[in-house]
């Protein structure tokens, strides 16, 4: 009843093995067993977005994904968009923008106003607040956040490709 | 809180789910998308024996049209059917409903088998199957068998699927000429559950409907296909009549009182989806202003 079970991933590029109970949601594993913590963890149940990572590319709520269903899959954290620089504009206008104050909700904010940057090139207002409605931030009152993600999508339209 | 502990099979094709199925009975419960699931899990509201893992069975994918049936695999995800151009094309009030469920890293994962098996009745998906006549395709041990939409859903969280049973697809009627649809709910916010919604099909000729099928959700156990619906169809649709079928609908209608409506207020909402609703199908705005009930 209830074994561990053995799952291979990756986690940032880097290959992981691991056996695991199957009672392990990934947030729990990417922080307890990985100590990448920049994942949190909010509600559990799936409504305030604080443990959204990226599967294979698409932002999920790690929450809501056990351990052992990221067999095979490719994951990527706060951690990993972080240090390849991919969301550095991001950040800096999140820093400049003071889309922050606990910070308890900005990983996750992060990877999903990315998630709609790579969809979008320009999204209007309405449309980002829809995409960030899953994230609650109980902070900045949203407005931040939102002229951030505005400023970083014009900022990003206007770079030579 | 963290779920219970519960051990873990990945079915490695229907056939596998459906053996682990007939082993563990009603202890298993069947993991596509998990996001009704793992919250369920995780409140411990549910602590199943065993997760039979159906997410990794690529038979279970894939929207395809065959002939005049519209078949979508039971794991396919919200986020496929806002991007499917068969979708958008034969059964576009899908599209238009999903944008509605939750956000987007929940339609990232959750699939329609999952959230028709799951039956919450103020979710999106069951009301429009049910309003496009659809067919749920279920397999078992003695084989297949098809369900209509209509017949599905047995009450709060309750279909008609055994725990031996797995749904594999969804078969829809594709959209034929002169089809519309509406989609509309009433939420606290985007991507929250609906408090009232509706999902229709109408086939509109001549300023008036030769079909009509209302789809209400969150108004009751399960979603209702109005019967009220009957009362505009090819008849001349006038603030009389409609004001009619909007009080034949009250009657049909058994709300529940929670934190976020009363019965009363979903009865007063549910008319006032049904006027926007005919209004929009047959482009008559001055019907939705009709007499407030």
């Amino acid at each position: 009843m209830s074994a561990p079970v053995s799952v291979s991933l990756r986690v940032n590029g880097e290959p992981i093995d691991a056996l695991v109970l199957p009672r392990l949601n990934l947030a729990d594993f990417l922080r307890e067993n990985l100590k990448l913590t920049g994942t949190h963890v909010g509600c559990e149940h799936g409504v305030c977005g604080a443990c959204t990572v990226r599967i294979d590319g698409e932002i999920v709520r790690s929450c809501l994904m056990l351990t052992v269903q990221a067999q095979g899959a490719s994951v990527e954290t706060i951690e990993g968009l972080s240090d390849s620089g991919e969301i550095a504009d991001l950040q800096a206008a999140f820093r400049e923008r003071n889309a922050l104050q606990c910070g308890y909700c900005t990983p996750a904010m992060l990877m999903t106003a990315q998630d709609l940057l790579k969809q979008t090139l320009v999204p209007d207002r309405q449309t980002i607040r829809e995409h960030l409605s899953g994230n609650y931030c109980r902070c900045t009152g949203y407005q931040a956040i939102v002229d951030a993600v505005e400023a970083t999508a014009r900022t990003r339209a206007e770079r030579p490709a | 809180m963290k779920a219970a502990a519960f051990a873990y099979a990945r079915a490695t094709s229907v056939v596998n789910a459906l053996e682990l199925l007939a082993a563990h009975g009603d202890r298993a419960k069947v993991l596509s998308g998990g996001q009704s699931l793992m919250p369920a899990m995780n409140l411990r509201l549910l602590s199943p024996d065993i997760l039979v893992d159906i997410g990794g069975l690529a038979e279970l994918r894939g929207i395809a049209v065959r002939g005049n049936v519209l078949v979508v695999g039971a794991l396919t995800r919200h986020v496929d059917m806002l991007r499917s151009p068969e979708i958008a094309l034969h059964a576009p009030l899908l599209r238009d409903a999903v944008a509605h469920v939750a956000h987007p890293a929940i339609r990232n994962r959750g699939t329609i088998g999952g959230s028709l098996a799951h039956a919450d009745p103020a979710s999106e998906l069951p009301p429009c199957v049910v309003a496009l006549d659809a067919t749920v395709v279920i397999r078992g041990p003695a084989g297949e068998r098809r369900i209509a939409a209509t017949e599905f859903f047995k009450g709060i969280y309750e279909t008609a699927l055994s725990p031996d049973e797995l749904l594999v697809a969804i078969e829809l009627p594709v959209a034929g000429q002169g089809s519309t649809f509406f989609f509309q709910e009433y939420a606290r916010r985007h991507g929250d559950y609906a408090i009232v919604g509706l999902a229709a099909r109408a086939v509109v000729a001549v300023g008036g409907f030769t079909d009509l099928r209302l789809g209400f959700f969150a108004v009751g156990d399960r979603p209702l296909l109005a019967a009220a619906a009957g009362k505009l169809v090819n008849a001349s649709v006038t603030p009389a009549l409609l004001a009619e079928a909007a009080t034949a609908l009250a009657d049909e209608l058994d709300p529940q009182e929670d934190q976020q409506a009363t019965a009363a207020m979903r009865r007063h909402l549910a008319a006032v989806l049904l006027r926007r609703c005919v209004a929009a199908l047959l482009a008559r705005p001055e019907l939705e202003a009709g007499a407030a009930t």
